[in-house]
């Protein structure tokens, strides 16, 4: 489009626009690997996704062509809406939890007045360098209840241990996994933000008059809105993506941890536990749609916000 | 065998890979009629890979063993998970009808889940009838469909009670032989030690489909074909269910979820008196929980009635051919040579690391089987006694074509009564209610009773 705007504005001579041409070519060579890789690994699967979706399968009976009838039965889908719920209590718990979090350690360490920042940083950064399975199966130790660490520490100190796992608990023990994983990503992203602030601001804020506090709020806090931004819009996402905490964790909790506990774990069992692939292909397709509808509203109040202020 | 305790994420992985890779629908089988002596000959002198999915440990020598047999066939020994693992995998495997492999094994509670998308070969063709005399007959009748022989069978699970002397001893009471001994022992092994006398697992519907066996529940069939029988709300579960209902509520038993880190120290720790387990239970605690060696002794499942003699059965697997197998005859040759010739199947016995418990009677019958005392087990030649339960376990019981759903929704209605300590004959009214609708929607015509 670009180039053919160009174009008519500004007529060229021939040679220009043989160069032109040959540039262009350059730039699609460059860019075909990419595009035979996103179209095979992305949008092939989607789309055979969803003419999955359309069907129904049965063990008995194979697939039938049905429509939007799987859409309709997710929409009334009680199962798909306590996953849901579960998700909406994640984005409205742990994900200002973790951000604040991670703004008050990217602060401190900005600040300087922690004594060994370096090794401050690093602690909470590593976590997140851990796989996330592997993070899941160690805090599914702890958390055990007869001989998981945590446990093991209440009965030393003569205290009656908590069930981690119980229903009531067992959501709080997944998002503690969650903010223990994200907490330091989210933190460089902040902190990384925090630094390039030019210092000239800090020093005019002071002539005016500002103490630490106020420049916290009113210099660094405004500064960094776009990385916080960025970081609640990838918190809303992974949210929506809970999969490997339930997944690993319902061998310890059998009883509290169902197949629908969140959205995408039920997808999977539906699929491959079930036998319903179709009706799982509609799950996902349902949840892809929630999430860019999620992210986008939340990009926009928060654009919206800024310009207000 | 045991049941699955392996992570379901990676068959997640391989199982979506697997659907992607494609559809196309290019089935070869060994086709109709009887092989000859010369088909045999031919297919075991060219040259042939078969893949074999097993998770049974130790069971190298005995594929070395084949292949020099039959040096032209080499046999690709694959461990894709143990149980439901391996069967999310084989299923997705199935849909795609690619990447399955020539030779798996199965449990006898999934064989009905394969023959249903026609998976498995019919390996009558192939000579499998005249290996009927050589197995006992519960595995041979449950390897059967509809006059098929679908899978040869590689090991059984009579279920036994297994319980520590010590513990025992500790508390003053003597192993129980009835189930009201059961409980009384229940109460006096809590208050005299602290222990409890069993872990009754909420995630672990086998374990109680055993004793529904015991009881003489017969809560599954399936014809072979459409339809299928779910009978939870019988006499026979109504009694296996108030008692474990009062059992629990007792407060004198466990109800941990089993297979986990946790459950495991609860047994070094000595928190689990006994375990109603099939026969493989000793091997299956002899890894983990080494320190309690020598401590154990193995006896029949407490019974209903005095004297009475009636058993039922925890796991046991068989191994079957794909019928997209482009070599069945190499893979039937195979899985005949693993369980039915007396050498591999006495080794893949009497093999510390493997320890099947045997299907095949000359095994059975043999002394270097019955006179085998097992160190874990305090020298005990255990062996006898598992022989005895597995003739007394009940051959009619059957499974549901769908037993990885049953399984999963058994944890979100029986199992969640048990941690709640409710009423479990409600909740294997639930069960049935779930499994009834979930056929009918599947396209089953389902049948109560």
């Amino acid at each position: 489009m670009t180039a053919l705007s160009l174009g008519r504005s500004n007529t060229p001579t021939p040679s220009q626009s043989a160069q032109r041409r040959k540039l262009r070519a350059t730039a699609y060579a460059f860019i075909t690997p990419f595009l035979i890789a996103f179209v095979a690994m992305l949008l092939v699967p989607i789309g055979y996704a969803l003419y999955l979706s359309l069907f129904k399968t049965q063990i008995i009976g194979g697939s039938t062509f049905v429509g939007l009838a799987n859409y309709l039965q997710a929409f009334t889908d009680p199962q798909l809406y306590a996953g849901l719920f579960r998700i909406m209590l994640y984005l409205v718990i742990q994900v200002p939890l973790m951000l604040v979090l991670a703004v008050f350690f990217a602060f401190a360490i900005d600040s300087g007045r922690v004594r060994g920042g370096k090794f401050v940083r690093l602690a909470i950064f590593v976590p997140y360098a851990i796989p996330g399975v592997i993070a899941t199966l160690m805090w599914g130790y702890f958390y055990g209840n007869n001989f998981g660490l945590i446990a093991q520490l209440f009965r030393a100190l003569g205290l009656v241990p908590p069930n981690l796992l119980s229903s009531q608990n067992i959501l709080g023990s997944m998002m503690n996994i969650s903010t223990w994983a994200f907490v330091g990503y989210n933190m460089i992203i902040i902190y990384a933000a925090l630094r390039s602030i030019p210092h000239e601001l800090y020093d005019a804020a002071e002539v005016d008059g500002a103490g630490q506090w106020r420049i916290a709020w009113s210099v660094k806090l405004p500064a960094i809105r776009p990385a916080l931004i960025l970081c609640l819009i990838f918190s809303v996402i992974g949210s929506f993506q809970i999969f490997t905490e339930p997944s690993l964790l319902q061998p310890l909790a059998p009883t509290t941890i169902d197949n629908a506990f969140t959205p995408t774990f039920y997808a999977y069992n539906l699929a491959f536990v079930n036998e319903e692939p179709s009706y799982a292909a509609a799950i996902a397709f349902t949840l892809g749609f929630a999430i860019m509808i999620v992210s986008y509203v939340v990009q926009l109040t928060a654009q919206a916000r800024a310009r207000n202020s | 065998m045991k049941r699955n305790t392996a992570l379901m994420l990676g068959a997640g992985i391989a199982a979506s890979a697997l659907l992607l890779s494609g559809c196309s629908a290019t089935t070869t089988s060994g086709g109709g009629g009887t092989v000859s002596a010369s088909d045999i000959s031919k297919a075991m002198s060219t040259p042939t890979t078969i893949t074999f999915w097993t998770w049974v440990p130790g069971i190298a020598p005995e594929i070395a063993s084949f292949e020099k047999k039959y040096p032209k066939i080499k046999v690709d020994l694959v461990n894709a998970g143990q149980g439901g693992a391996e069967y999310t995998k084989l299923q997705s495997a199935v849909d795609a009808h690619k990447g399955a492999p020539d030779v798996v094994q199965l449990e006898y509670s999934e064989l009905p889940s394969f023959e249903v998308s026609n998976s498995l070969l019919n390996l009558n063709p192939y000579g499998a009838q005249s290996l009927k005399s050589d197995f006992s007959p519960g595995p041979f009748a449950a390897v059967t469909n509809n006059g098929e022989v679908q899978a040869i069978p590689q090991d059984a699970g009579p279920m036994t009670f297994m319980y520590r002397n010590d513990i025992l001893a500790a508390a003053g009471v003597k192993a129980p032989t009835t189930w009201a001994d059961f409980a009384t022992a229940a109460a006096t092994v809590k208050s005299k030690t602290g222990a409890s006398l069993i872990d009754l697992a909420p995630d672990d519907s086998a374990e109680v489909l055993g004793l529904l066996q015991e009881a003489g529940a017969n809560p599954f069939q399936y014809d072979g074909k459409k339809t299928v029988t779910v009978s939870l709300q019988t006499p026979q579960v109504k009694q296996v269910a108030d008692y474990l209902t009062k059992l629990v509520a007792s407060g004198n038993i466990s109800i941990d979820p089993d297979f986990t880190n946790d459950w495991y120290q609860g047994f070094a720790k000595g928190n689990y008196a006994s375990w109603l387990v099939g026969a493989w239970g000793p091997d299956d605690l002899l890894g983990s929980v080494a320190s309690t060696s020598g401590k154990w002794t193995v006896a029949p499942l407490p019974q209903w009635t005095a004297g009475a003699n009636a058993g039922g059965d925890w796991g046991g697997s068989s191994d079957a051919v794909m019928k997209s197998s482009k070599n069945p005859i190499a893979s039937y040759e195979f899985v005949k040579f693993l369980n039915d010739s007396n050498a591999s199947a006495s080794q893949l016995t009497l093999n510390p690391k493997s320890a099947l418990f045997p299907t095949r009677t000359s095994v059975l019958t043999s002394s270097a089987f019955s006179d085998q005392s097992i160190a874990f087990l305090g020298g005990q030649k255990a062996n006898q006694v598992f022989a005895n339960i597995a003739k007394t376990v009940n051959p009619d019981f059957g499974y549901l074509p769908y037993m990885n759903y049953a399984s999963t929704e058994y944890n979100d209605t029986v199992g969640k009564a048990i941690t709640a300590k409710t009423d479990l004959y409600t909740a294997f009214g639930a069960w049935q209610k779930l499994l009834v609708a979930y056929g009918k929607q599947q396209g089953f015509t389902v049948k109560t009773s």
